[in-house]
């Protein structure tokens, strides 16, 4: 691949900034815990289960905790007092924290050392869980290999988790590589993961960790049969980020959507709450092996795509500082970016190609998530495939890594069956006719394309150096991104940011961390 | 009123009145000879004669696509059909801020959001907020408009809760998702609501990519608008319907 020929120090620069930018936010992390932090230490600790009301034990462990404000201890040391004092299990322990008599109020013993005694062997069979993940879905993906990239990945949103797991080993067998079983659309803005089975949503379907498993089995079924590892993709984003992110890892998923700007932004999730839950996230993300999906192509849906171009630019540098931070490899950051520049504008595709080319240069080993248009199509399904046809042509001319496929039938409804299909069909032959093309570009010095990546990552780097000047919270107050203002204090689950105490106590965290035992 | 003449129309494919149309579905089965027969067959007992199955592709193990042609028989008399259209004066940004400032004399309000569950604001923002849609300004930079876009997942209690408190003139709502008609009964339900709260004099309009103004007229809605809705036209509405009002109520 002939790379363009952009200004390298432009690019050092930025990733300076961002790393800078970063830098501040995680202050902020560093001293402060969530309740959805808090449940996924519990989650991590195998609590499971949920009352007759559908709501789960570790939110009722953890909201209690948190409505007699001793959560900035953190739950893991409440949890280790339990256990200290003789529960038989963290079960047991979180059942007691929950519904036992007066909440513990921290007088008498056990010692710290007691505690963190009592917590140490269920901090490395919670590591180990996650651990043993990896290590199947590591044996499993080098044992039957996956398919040429870019990746194919489709989308099933049907809201009832059977037919989910149906369409997607039909998605397989029609040569999709990668499955996404969308969410049902209001889940990211609730503060608890449903239980079980579910076969009613609303644009999509329920994560929990039931449906998960569902769908891993029929993936693992199908593999086997077609003699191609299958990934499975889910969304750790909106207000129960981190415990997501703990359910993929220890049902082996594949890849999760994990980008707090995207629910800042698109679901008005507060800042502050979800770049902590994002941390923690990333932290159990990195060491299951899951590659994140961010949302930066979504920016272009509510920004314009030629104007604001460089904010993605400038969202991806950020996200590869927050993900560096959480110990993420940059083979684990699946950067996202889009196909969405209005089709009626002479050139558009050349620059896309300098976009796309841009990305893949700026970030050579990060499997880019290429994402198609869905903003500038239309009921005219014939049209709408020509448009995903040049967006095939781009996504394998440019090399990226991960493609979502375009559906005809966006803007008209859900996928069917035969739109995945017809997409796939038609990917396959973009990308088998160009499949060397990239080794052959080479770009004009003093063409458009070579401008028009200039000019962006310039965007950039100014845009950048304004977001540092003015610190990440202010910026996103602003508007800095896809044009939506969203201020530091505002939106969904503040309520659930709690300082963290002196002692706080959260080996999981820890072990995440490299730290302590 | 005098029937207009009848006009016969047919589907128009290579010659006029062949009837000639496409279609493309999925069977559960796997494709093989009697998969394709199927598919013909099926085509049939939708009526089409002269039937091309013009391929039988490999979906899935168990599911073949069809790509079909055939004769559709169906004739329709064009003059019977009739559908409730919006009537919008064709004014630009200028002269609906001219029109308010002359004729209704004060800013006017307007208040939208995605209702329920939906959360695909692409359209609302479309409208209202100052970029707009295709080169045609969004209602917030109108100087004679105050537009407050609520943004998505908005309660259709709370949305006219803003409403009254905003004294809004007319009420915007989106919707997106389409999936077992909860498009439907959302948008029912916020009318429904605002009959029982006394507020259904204010204008209610209901967007999105599978409304149309019979769909909304349907749902009790004074409005609907379809894709492709630029801005200036909501706005032209919008003041075109509250200066009419005006005009029944002064005389």
């Amino acid at each position: 691949m002939h790379p363009l020929p952009i200004d390298d120090a432009v690019v050092d620069e930025c990733r300076a900034l961002a790393g800078d930018i970063a830098a501040g936010v995680q202050r902020f992390i560093d001293a402060h815990t969530t309740v959805s932090i808090e449940r996924t230490v519990l989650r991590a600790y195998g609590i499971d289960g949920a009352d007759a009301e559908g709501v789960p034990l570790v939110n009722t462990c953890v909201d209690r905790y948190l409505a007699a404000g001793r959560i900035g201890h953190g739950i893991a040391w409440w949890l280790g007092r339990a256990l200290a004092r003789g529960a038989a299990s963290p079960q047991e322990a979180a059942e007691a924290l929950a519904y036992g008599g007066d909440a513990d109020d921290g007088t008498g013993g056990p010692s710290k050392a007691e505690v963190l005694a009592a917590l140490a062997p269920h901090t490395a069979a919670a590591i180990s869980r996650i651990d043993q993940a990896r290590d199947k879905r590591a044996a499993d993906r080098t044992r039957l290999g996956t398919g040429p990239r870019p990746w194919k990945y489709v989308i099933v949103a049907t809201g009832n988790i059977y037919d989910d797991a149906d369409q997607a080993r039909a998605a397989a067998q029609a040569g999709a590589d990668i499955i996404a079983v969308i969410r049902s659309t209001a889940q990211s803005l609730i503060d608890y993961v449903p239980y079980g089975a579910t076969t009613e949503g609303f644009g999509g379907t329920w994560a929990t960790q039931e449906n998960f498993k569902i769908v891993r089995r029929a993936l693992d079924d199908e593999q086997e049969k077609l003699g191609r590892y299958l990934m499975q993709v889910n969304y750790s984003s909106g207000l129960c980020m981190p415990e997501i992110a703990l359910l993929g890892a220890v049902e082996r998923l594949d890849m999760l959507l994990n980008d707090a700007m995207y629910g800042i932004l698109f679901r008005d999730i507060n800042p502050r709450r979800t770049l902590c839950d994002q941390y923690f996230s990333r932290r159990v993300i990195a060491r299951a092996g899951i590659i994140i999906n961010t949302g930066e192509d979504n920016y272009l849906t509510t920004a314009d795509a030629v104007e604001k171009a460089h904010t993605v630019i400038a969202s991806q540098f950020i996200n590869e500082a927050f993900a560096r931070r959480a110990g993420l490899p940059d083979e684990l950051m699946g950067l996202g970016h889009a196909f969405e520049i209005d089709k009626s504008i002479e050139d558009s595709f050349l620059m896309e190609m300098a976009q796309a080319q841009l990305v893949r240069q700026i970030f050579p080993k990060h499997p880019i998530k290429w994402m198609p248009a869905t903003k500038h199509k239309s009921g005219d399904v014939f049209w709408s495939h020509r448009v995903d046809g040049l967006f095939d042509l781009v996504g394998v001319a440019t090399n990226q890594s991960i493609e979502l496929l375009g559906m005809m039938t966006e803007s008209i409804h859900t996928p069917l069956l035969q739109d995945r299909f017809v997409a796939l069909k038609g990917a396959d032959y973009v990308f088998n006719a160009a499949r060397h093309l990239s080794e052959e570009i080479m770009w004009d010095p003093n063409g458009r394309i070579v401008a028009r990546a200039k000019q962006v990552l310039g965007e950039a780097r100014d845009q950048l150096r304004e977001v540092k000047a003015e610190g990440m919270f202010a910026a996103v107050a602003r508007g800095a991104f896809a044009d939506v203002k969203r201020p530091e204090t505002g939106g969904r689950g503040l309520v659930g940011v709690v300082e963290k105490a002196k002692d706080y106590v959260n080996p999981i965290l820890d072990a995440l961390e490299g730290k302590g035992s | 009123m005098t029937k207009p003449a009848p006009e016969i129309i047919r589907a128009y494919g290579d010659r006029k009145n062949d009837g000639r149309i496409q279609l493309s579905f999925t069977l559960p089965v796997a494709p093989s000879g009697r998969a394709k027969e199927a598919a013909r067959r099926f085509a049939e007992q939708l009526g089409l004669k002269n039937v091309l199955v013009a391929t039988t592709e490999k979906a899935g193990t168990n599911f073949s696509f069809f790509v079909v042609y055939g004769n559709a028989d169906i004739a329709l008399d064009f003059s019977e059909i009739v559908v409730p259209e919006v009537t919008v004066p064709e004014w630009g940004f200028k002269e609906i801020n001219h029109i308010i400032h002359d004729q209704i004399a004060r800013k006017v309000v307007v208040v939208g959001a995605c209702t329920g569950s939906d959360a695909h604001t692409v359209g609302i923002d479309a409208i209202l907020n100052m970029k707009g849609y295709a080169g045609d300004k969004g209602l917030e930079a109108y100087p004679w408009f105050d537009a407050y876009n609520l943004g998505a997942q908005v309660d259709n209690a709370a949305l006219l809760a803003r409403a009254k408190e905003l004294r809004a003139d007319a009420v915007l709502v989106s919707q997106v998702m389409t999936q077992r008609d909860l498009h439907i009964e959302n948008s029912q339900q916020l009318i429904e609501l605002a009959r029982k709260a006394g507020m259904r004099d204010l204008l209610f309009l209901l967007g999105g990519p599978r409304i149309d103004h019979k769909l909304a007229r349907e749902l009790g809605y004074d409005a609907g608008f379809g894709p492709g809705t630029k801005p200036s036209q909501v706005a032209s509405y919008i003041v075109d319907t509250l200066v009419k009002r005006k005009q029944v109520t002064e005389r």
